[in-house]
C-alpha cells in the first residue's frame, strides 16, 4: 500500500447524500478478476448521462453517508484509479471506510459546514500527520483512529502486521476459541 | 458486571486486542478474486480451508443453465470459473453452479447448519449481518479483508458501539418482519445505526420465526448498522436440529448457546424502543430503504421536509422514481414483480407469497418472478407444489441466486420499468439501469402482482 501523509489541491464536488457504492460503481463493472481498471467506470451512469461531471482532482467533498450499500471495494478502487486520493464528507457507510484504508486512500470525516467550504474555497490541504483540513480561509481538525493512521502514514501492509501475531493466532487456535464452528470440509 | 451478547462473543474471539479470530468466513465470486490473486501473488496459503466455504451466486443464470461453462456471459463466466479454480487450489469446499446445495451464500449459511450461535463469521458482502439472527457475530468486509482473513483467519477490528432496538407489543395481522425492518430504518435513517452492533430484541422479535428474524438482520445494514442480532432460543435451536454442520453433541452445544443472551442490566450505548403494534405493512417509495411509508399513506411532498438534505434528496428520488407528492401508495402500479433476494427467499417466503396467491393470476400489465435463495429452497419448493401454484398463477419460476436483486445476471429492469420488490436495496440503477424499485415484503409483492397496483394486504381478501 502506497503511504500517504500530505494530499492537496484542487477539489472536486458531489454535492448529494447517501452516494452509495452501485452509483459509485455499478455492478456490471464488477466482473472483472483484477484490481484495476475502474477508474473510467466511476459513477458511470450518472456521468455518461450528463447528470455529474467530475473532475480527477485529489480531493472530493461530499454529502453524508457517503459509499453506503455494498461490500464492494471496487468503488474504493474506481474513486482512487479515477485520481481522487481524499474523500472528505460529514459520515462515511462503516465497510466504505474500512476498505478505504485498506488501500492508502484517505476518508475524512468533516462536518457539513466544513465540506461546504472545502467545496467553496475550490482548493485545499489535507495534512494527516497533524491531522488537519486547511483551506483559504479556514482550517479544523479531523479526527481518525491512532492505528488506522500510522498504518496509512507508513503503508503498512494490514496482513504481514498481523502475521506478526503469529504465536498468539496459534495459541488461540490451539485453546478452546479454535475449535468454535463447523468444518466445512467435511460437509 | 452483567455483559451483552456481543461482548461476550467479542470476547471470546479475541487474539489479542483489537485482533478478531474469524470462525466461519463466506466466500462468492464477486469480491474473492482479487484476495485470491493476493495470496498467490505473496505466496501464501489458505489458513483454514476448514473454516471457509464457497458458492457463486452473484452472477449466475437462473433460467435453469446447468453448469459454469454454460453462462452465456463470458465475464460472468469467467468469475465463477475463476471461483472454482481458486477454490480447488486452496482447498476451499465450493458449492457452485450445479450444486445440489448451490445458493445465495446467506440463504445456505444457514441452511447448511454452518451458520451457528455465539460464532464470527465473515464474507465480501454486506448483507453478512443475515448471520446475526442466530446469535452471531456476523458483519460484510471488502476484499482486502477477505485477503487478510484468508491469510491469518483474524480481522483488525476497533470494538463497535452497542445498540439495542426494544420492540414492544406483537406485530398485526399481515404486518411482516420486512414491515418491522423497514419502519426501523425509515425511523432511524439510512446512518442511524452506522458504527453499531444491534441487538433486535422484545416480544415482537421472541415472536418471529428465524427464516423472520433473518430479514430484520439481513437488513440491518441498510440502516447503517455494522452487524444486526437477536439472542438465540428454543427457536434457534429448533431451527438448526438435524442441520448438516451442526456439531456432532447438539445437545451439548445448545447448552452453550444457552448462556450467550445478554444478561439483565447489561448495558448498550444507546437504546431505542419501538411500538410493534403500531407498525404498517411499508412500501418504499424513493431511492434509498430509509425512503418508505405505510402503504395506507400518499408519496411524501419535499416541500414539506425540515432539512433542505432531506428535501433536495427527496426531490430527486421522486424524479427518478416517476411519482408525485401525494399520490396514493396504492395507487403505483409496478410493471415487474421480484420475489427473492437474501432478505425474502426462503421457503417460508416462498410458501407465504404462495399462500397469499388463492387462485388468482398475475395481472396482465405485470411480469412477476419467483427467484429461490438456494438450490435447496427451490427443490423443497418443488416438493411442497409452490412452483406449480405460482406456475399457474403466471409467476416465472427460476432457479437460485441474487438474480434480479442486483442484476448482475441478465434477470434486469429496463429503464423507467417500476418493480415491486422483496430484495433490501432500492438505489438507483440497482436493478437495473433507470430502474424504479420498490421494497415490499412477499405477500405486499404478490398482492402486487395480481392487483397490478400495491394493495394494503390487511384488506386485501
Ligand atoms: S441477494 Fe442481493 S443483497 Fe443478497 S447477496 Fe445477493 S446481491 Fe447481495
Amino acid at each position: 500500500m502506497e503511504a500517504i501523509s500530505i494530499i492537496e489541491g484542487p477539489v472536486s464536488v458531489l454535492d448529494r447524500s447517501d452516494v452509495d457504492t452501485d452509483q459509485i460503481i455499478p455492478k456490471q463493472f464488477l466482473k472483472r478478476v483484477e484490481r484495476t481498471g475502474y477508474g473510467e467506470f466511476l459513477f458511470y451512469d450518472w456521468m455518461r448521462d450528463g447528470e455529474i461531471e467530475l473532475e480527477p482532482n485529489p480531493i472530493l467533498v461530499s454529502g453524508r453517508n457517503f459509499g453506503s450499500g455494498s461490500s464492494r471495494e471496487h468503488a474504493v478502487w474506481a474513486l482512487h484509479q479515477f485520481g481522487f486520493k481524499a474523500v472528505v464528507a460529514p459520515s462515511f457507510s462503516d465497510i466504505f471506510y474500512s476498505n478505504s484504508t485498506k488501500n492508502g486512500f484517505l476518508p475524512v470525516v468533516a462536518d457539513e459546514a466544513t465540506c461546504q467550504a472545502i467545496g467553496e474555497a475550490g482548493n485545499a490541504r489535507i495534512d494527516l500527520e497533524s491531522q488537519t483540513i486547511s483551506w483559504d480561509g479556514g482550517e479544523v481538525s479531523f479526527e481518525i483512529d491512532a492505528e488506522i493512521k500510522r498504518r496509512l502514514l507508513g503503508g503498512l501492509d494490514d496482513i504481514a502486521l498481523t502475521l506478526q501475531s503469529e504465536d498468539a493466532i496459534a495459541a488461540f487456535e490451539a485453546g478452546d476459541g479454535g475449535s468454535y464452528g463447523p468444518v466445512t470440509t467435511s460437509l | 458486571m452483567p455483559k451483552t451478547m456481543f461482548e461476550k462473543i467479542w470476547e471470546a474471539h479475541e487474539v489479542k486486542e483489537n485482533l478478531l479470530y474469524i470462525d466461519l468466513h463466506l466466500v462468492h465470486e464477486v469480491t474473492s478474486p482479487q484476495a485470491f490473486e493476493g495470496l498467490r501473488m505473496a505466496g501464501r496459503e489458505l489458513r483454514r480451508p476448514d473454516k471457509t466455504v464457497a458458492t457463486a451466486d452473484h452472477n449466475v443464470p437462473t433460467d435453469g443453465t446447468p453448469a459454469a461453462a454454460m453462462i452465456k456471459d463470458a465475464l460472468s463466466r469467467k468469475q465463477v470459473e475463476t471461483l472454482e479454480a481458486n477454490a480447488a487450489e486452496f482447498g476451499v469446499p465450493v458449492y457452485s453452479l450445479g450444486s445440489e446445495t448451490q445458493g445465495i451464500v446467506h440463504v445456505i449459511g444457514p441452511e447448511l447448519g454452518l451458520t451457528q450461535p455465539g460464532m464470527t463469521i465473515v464474507c465480501g458482502d454486506s448483507h453478512t449481518s443475515t448471520h446475526g439472527a442466530f446469535g452471531a457475530l456476523a458483519f460484510g468486509i471488502g476484499t482486502s479483508e477477505v485477503e487478510h482473513v484468508m491469510a491469518t483467519q483474524t480481522l483488525v477490528q476497533n470494538k463497535p458501539k452497542t445498540m439495542r432496538i426494544n420492540y414492544k407489543g406483537t406485530l398485526g395481522e399481515g404486518v411482516t418482519s420486512k414491515d418491522l425492518i423497514l419502519a426501523t430504518i425509515g425511523r432511524l435513517g439510512t446512518s442511524g445505526m452506522t458504527g453499531y452492533v444491534v441487538e433486535y430484541a422484545g416480544e415482537a422479535i421472541e415472536a418471529l420465526t428465524m427464516e423472520q428474524r433473518m430479514t430484520v438482520c439481513n437488513m440491518t445494514i441498510e440502516g447503517g448498522g455494522k452487524a444486526g442480532m437477536i439472542a438465540p432460543d428454543e427457536i434457534t435451536f429448533e431451527y438448526m436440529r438435524g442441520k448438516a454442520g451442526v456439531p456432532d453433541d447438539f445437545e451439548a452445544a445448545v447448552e452453550r448457546w444457552r448462556q450467550l443472551p445478554t444478561e439483565d442490566g447489561a448495558t448498550f450505548d444507546t437504546e431505542v424502543e419501538i411500538d410493534a403494534s403500531a407498525i404498517s405493512p411499508m412500501v418504499t417509495w424513493g431511492t434509498t430503504p430509509g425512503m418508505v411509508t405505510q402503504v395506507s399513506a400518499t408519496v411524501p411532498d419535499p416541500a414539506k421536509m425540515d432539512s433542505p438534505a432531506d428535501k433536495e434528496a427527496a426531490e430527486r428520488a421522486l424524479q427518478y422514481m416517476g411519482l408525485e407528492a401525494a399520490t396514493p401508495m396504492e395507487e403505483i402500479r409496478p410493471e415487474r414483480v421480484f420475489i427473492g433476494s437474501c432478505t425474502n427467499s426462503r421457503i417460508s417466503d416462498l410458501r407465504e407469497a404462495a399462500g397469499a396467491i388463492k387462485g388468482r393470476k398475475v395481472a396482465d400489465s405485470v411480469r412477476a418472478m419467483v427467484v429461490p435463495g438456494s438450490a435447496l429452497v427451490k427443490a423443497q419448493a418443488e416438493e411442497e407444489g409452490l412452483d406449480q401454484i405460482f406456475r399457474d398463477a403466471g409467476f416465472e419460476w427460476r432457479g437460485a441466486g441474487c438474480s434480479m436483486c442486483l442484476g448482475m445476471n441478465p434477470d434486469t429492469l429496463i429503464e423507467g420499468e417500476r418493480c415491486a420488490s422483496t430484495s433490501n436495496r432500492n438505489f438507483e440503477g440497482r436493478q437495473g439501469k433507470g430502474g424504479r424499485t420498490h421494497l415490499v415484503s412477499p405477500t405486499m409483492a404478490t398482492a402486487a402482482a395480481i392487483e397490478g397496483h400495491f394493495v394494503d394486504i390487511r384488506n386485501w381478501s
